[in-house]
């Protein structure tokens, strides 16, 4: 019987490989104006 | 370091450093109880078996072998390794512009950050010659990134709307000889939209901020005229007809709830009823008002977040789904781990330009003279100031190193940090709690919609 259900692998890790292309919009200028949420930015790297 | 929580009928495991999120059933939480530091060996300790002796010893085996598999997978317990990263960000150009084109507004909000418009200084508006020197500015320090994005903001930036006109043409000319490609954004209480400002909104602009606070006595409360009267009759039809228009294109609707109401989920409510499908409402910015939010406040306000998940779920099954913009979370992709070492980016990658050309690092620091990092009409552009804000990310705020939650606020807002912790280095604790309970909201959302929460 299984234990765990895993809803995603290691997606942090993976993404520093081919991130930090700076491209991605500024949180703040998305919706907040006042609380910092960067978890939900879209990224914009062409080459993922 | 894992971060554990229970939460509408879930059993939620986040390997912080991995991103790796698990839903674990009853014995493997009460093992995770048991294992802060981490799983000691491949054997469950004779210890542990003697303290959940609720549970059988092969139980306990079979759960332990599953949770020590996930730890040699990287994807429980594991390391992180990225503060080699930080140091790239000390190079970063600047991409992103807040132009304040009016230091005014048609509207007098009592908690407006701005000081009802003005920011503390006299009320004016940009001219076009500012506007240009700001456009030029971003594509000069802009450096090699492509995507750039200017904010239409004010106070009201409608009480300069010729100017909002001439500059977006000005950088799409602009776009043509440079290959840079501008994102402009607008935020405004909707007072002056008219058919021309929609059409123009809908065709120019990538994301558009409708200020709203929800239910028509919480909006007029706090959102009055110059002369107290309320605002919702006027722009919830303006609103509704740009969305209509919208073709899709983003938007939100946005309102800020205070202490006064503390029940926000009806807000939200109200705002879903009238036909917005995107929808954010943030915690009021304020310190030792009647309508500040405070420490006290903290406990409601997180089981406020748990009614409106309920209702995101709700609205899900009744076939009239939304989007909460703080409970959104793509736990397969998101931005990468380096964009969330630097959050923001504001005073390194992001900055704010005011009507007299007057550089701050971002539209909350402007009108506090210690943080202006230059002028637009003397070229002043402080670097160091600059050094500073790139150097501010999660490994310089040794509170956030020891936080779950680092990866998805990033430190969160400097201006917060500066104005009431008097350093960049000190999250706000209201904000921390607040968006530690959002994430476990967003986190269990996710789940519902990834499929059975039995395991």
């Amino acid at each position: 019987m299984s234990h765990v259900i895993t809803l995603n692998s290691a997606t942090l890790r993976e993404s520093a490989e081919k991130g930090g292309c700076g491209e991605c919009q500024a949180s703040c200028q998305s919706a907040c104006k006042t609380s910092c949420t960067v978890g939900n930015q879209v990224c914009e790297n062409e080459k993922n | 370091m894992i971060h554990k929580f229970k939460l509408k009928g879930h059993n939620i495991a986040l390997d912080v450093e991995s991103g790796a999120v698990h839903l674990v059933d009853d014995i493997c939480f009460d093992l995770l109880g048991e294992l802060e530091n981490g799983l000691p060996g491949e054997d469950c300790p004779q210890g542990i078996k003697d303290k959940l002796s609720q549970y059988g010893a092969a139980e306990l085996d079979e759960a332990y072998g599953e949770l020590y598999r996930l730890c040699s997978a990287g994807l429980l317990f594991s390391e992180g390794d990225y503060e080699k990263y930080a140091g790239t960000l000390i190079a970063s150009p600047i991409k992103s512009l807040c132009l304040n084109v009016a230091h005014d507004c048609n509207l007098r909000c009592q908690y407006c950050f701005a000081s009802t418009g003005d920011f503390e200084g006299a009320r004016s508006l940009m001219s076009l010659e500012t506007g240009k020197k700001a456009i030029d500015f971003l594509i000069e320090k802009s450096g090699g990134r492509k995507n750039l994005e200017t904010d239409f903001f004010g106070g009201e930036p409608l009480m300069n709307f010729a100017l909002v006109k001439e500059l977006v043409a000005y950088a799409r000319e602009k776009e043509a000889r440079t290959g840079k490609r501008f994102r402009f954004t607008i935020s405004t209480n909707g007072l002056l939209l008219n058919d021309e400002i929609i059409d123009f909104i809908n065709k120019e602009m990538s994301n558009v901020v409708l200020s709203i606070d929800g239910r028509k006595t919480v909006n007029d409360r706090m959102r009055g005229r110059i002369d107290k009267s309320g605002s919702y009759d006027s722009i919830v039809p303006k609103f509704k007809k740009l969305v209509q228009k919208r073709g899709g294109k983003e938007y939100y609707v946005r309102g800020t709830f205070t202490r006064r109401n503390l029940d926000f989920t009806e807000d939200v409510k109200h705002l879903h009823d009238l036909g917005f499908d995107r929808i954010s409402v943030e915690p009021v910015v304020s310190e030792g008002e009647e309508y500040s939010i405070t420490e006290g406040d903290i406990p409601e306000i997180c089981a406020e977040y748990e009614k409106l998940m309920d209702f995101v779920l709700e609205a899900d099954k009744s076939g009239k789904p939304f989007t909460f913009f703080h409970f959104m979370i793509d736990l397969n992709s998101g931005p990468c781990v380096i964009k969330r070492l630097k959050g923001c980016g504001c005073g390194n990658e992001y900055v704010a330009v005011t009507p007299e050309g007057d550089i701050y690092p971002c539209h909350q620091f402007v009108g506090a003279r210690e943080w202006k990092m230059g002028n637009l009409n003397d070229k002043s552009f402080d670097s160091g100031k600059k050094r500073e804000f790139a150097g501010n990310n999660i490994y310089s705020k040794p509170e956030c190193l020891k936080c779950w939650a680092k990866y998805y606020c990033s430190g969160g807002c400097a201006a917060n940090s500066a104005r009431y912790c008097q350093s960049l280095k000190k999250p706000y604790k209201i904000s921390c709690e607040l968006e530690k309970k959002r994430l476990e909201c967003a986190i269990v959302l996710a789940a519902e919609k990834a499929g059975p929460k039995e395991v």
